[in-house]
């Protein structure tokens, strides 16, 4: 066990991050629940020791959930990528609404930028990548390859349970261990506009990758 | 943008860029920072770092104080000189500006801290 925050002060610190104002369905923009981010968090740093002290990347980082959740977590620096101008510009507001500077952010496209100096500089990569949809499926793939590139160490990621077979088999050959850490039920609010319901749940499993 | 984080920025992503690297920095506005101090890391990042790059671009911001032009010798064990990395490399950050491509001149504005990479589908 590695020293760590307490679990129910660091739910407490996500619940105040502020929302996407106008979710691009395009982009997949929810924030990770507070709940379900502040479980992954902990334990990435508890049961890991991957967090604190670290040099660590969140890629598509919207309004900031894990990047700022990782930062009150004592990570040395950590570097959030996005490709969204609005998005940013929140998760600078809750940046300085919780008083940290262990934070940078970059705005670029993850699948277009390739910032070639930065892999295998960073010791942790964590994120809640876009799942796909019709337009662009296997875009959570495309996410993870990149993470594994950024990533001297361990990547940790959201993929949905419906594809697990996929991703171990894809984990296999790339020649990473991948593990599945926790079965989660994210209830997905509905920004989507062609979800008749007001939330639905999606099966998601929360992985821990690591290069050996 | 701290310049822990300029150090590793390129652009080569543009077409027909070979190498994109360092960028050129032309900041309007630097400010700095306070950062918890943690010399196991700093003593982590130094090997990585492409140190000529630090060093010019904390030249460049006027930043660059009494840091040595090389990276010195048991660097793990000087506490001092490892604070002045820290300083450079995490609590020194451009606010605004440009970052400039060394082959192409394009630009890349730095607005409120955040470089703005990206580019026109015609650019790729
Ligand atoms: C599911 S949200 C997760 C947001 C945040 N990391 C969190 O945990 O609350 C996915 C994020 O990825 C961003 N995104 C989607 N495609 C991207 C791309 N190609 N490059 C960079 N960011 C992207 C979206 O704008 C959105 O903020």
């Amino acid at each position: 066990m590695f020293p760590c925050l307490k679990l129910r002060l660091l739910e407490e610190r996500l619940q105040c991050i502020s929302d996407f104002q106008k979710p691009k369905i395009l982009l997949e923009q929810y924030v990770t629940p507070s709940h379900l981010g502040s479980h992954m968090l902990y334990t990435i740093q508890s049961q890991y020791g991957d967090i604190s002290g670290k040099l660590v990347a969140d890629l598509g980082s919207g309004c900031g959930a894990l990047t700022i959740g990782a930062a009150v977590l004592d990570a040395s620096l950590v570097v959030g990528f996005e490709i969204d101008e609005d998005a940013i510009k929140i998760c600078q507001e809750n940046v300085i609404e919780h008083e940290i500077s262990n934070i940078d952010l970059v705005q670029c496209d993850v699948l277009k930028y390739a910032p070639s100096r930065f892999n295998d500089c960073f010791d942790t990569v964590l994120m809640n990548p876009p799942f796909g949809t019709k337009h662009n499926a296997g875009v959570d793939m495309k996410f993870l390859e990149i993470a594994l590139n950024l990533s001297h160490n361990s990547v940790y990621s959201l993929h949905k349970t419906s594809t697990r077979k996929f991703i171990l088999k894809r984990a296999e050959s790339l020649g990473v261990k991948a593990e599945v850490l926790a079965e989660l039920v994210y209830d997905l609010p509905t920004t989507y506009k062609f979800h008749k319901k007001k939330s639905v749940d999606i099966e998601v499993d929360f992985y821990r990758f690591t290069k050996q | 943008m701290k310049l822990l984080t300029h150090n590793m920025l390129t652009s080569k992503c543009i077409k027909g860029v070979s190498v994109g690297y360092p960028l050129k920095i032309n900041a309007s506005d630097v400010k700095e920072t306070e950062i918890d101090f943690n010399p196991e890391f700093v003593s982590k990042m130094i090997p990585k770092l492409d140190w000529p790059v630090l060093y010019e671009a904390a030249d460049s911001l006027g930043k660059v104080g009494d840091l040595p032009k090389n990276i010195i010798e048991n660097f793990e064990n000087d506490e001092d000189f490892l604070k002045k990395v820290h300083h450079i490399m995490l609590e020194v950050e451009i606010v605004n500006g440009n970052l400039i491509c060394p082959e192409t001149g394009r630009k890349f504005p730095i607005n409120n801290g955040i470089p703005n990479m990206l580019l026109n589908e015609d650019e790729i």
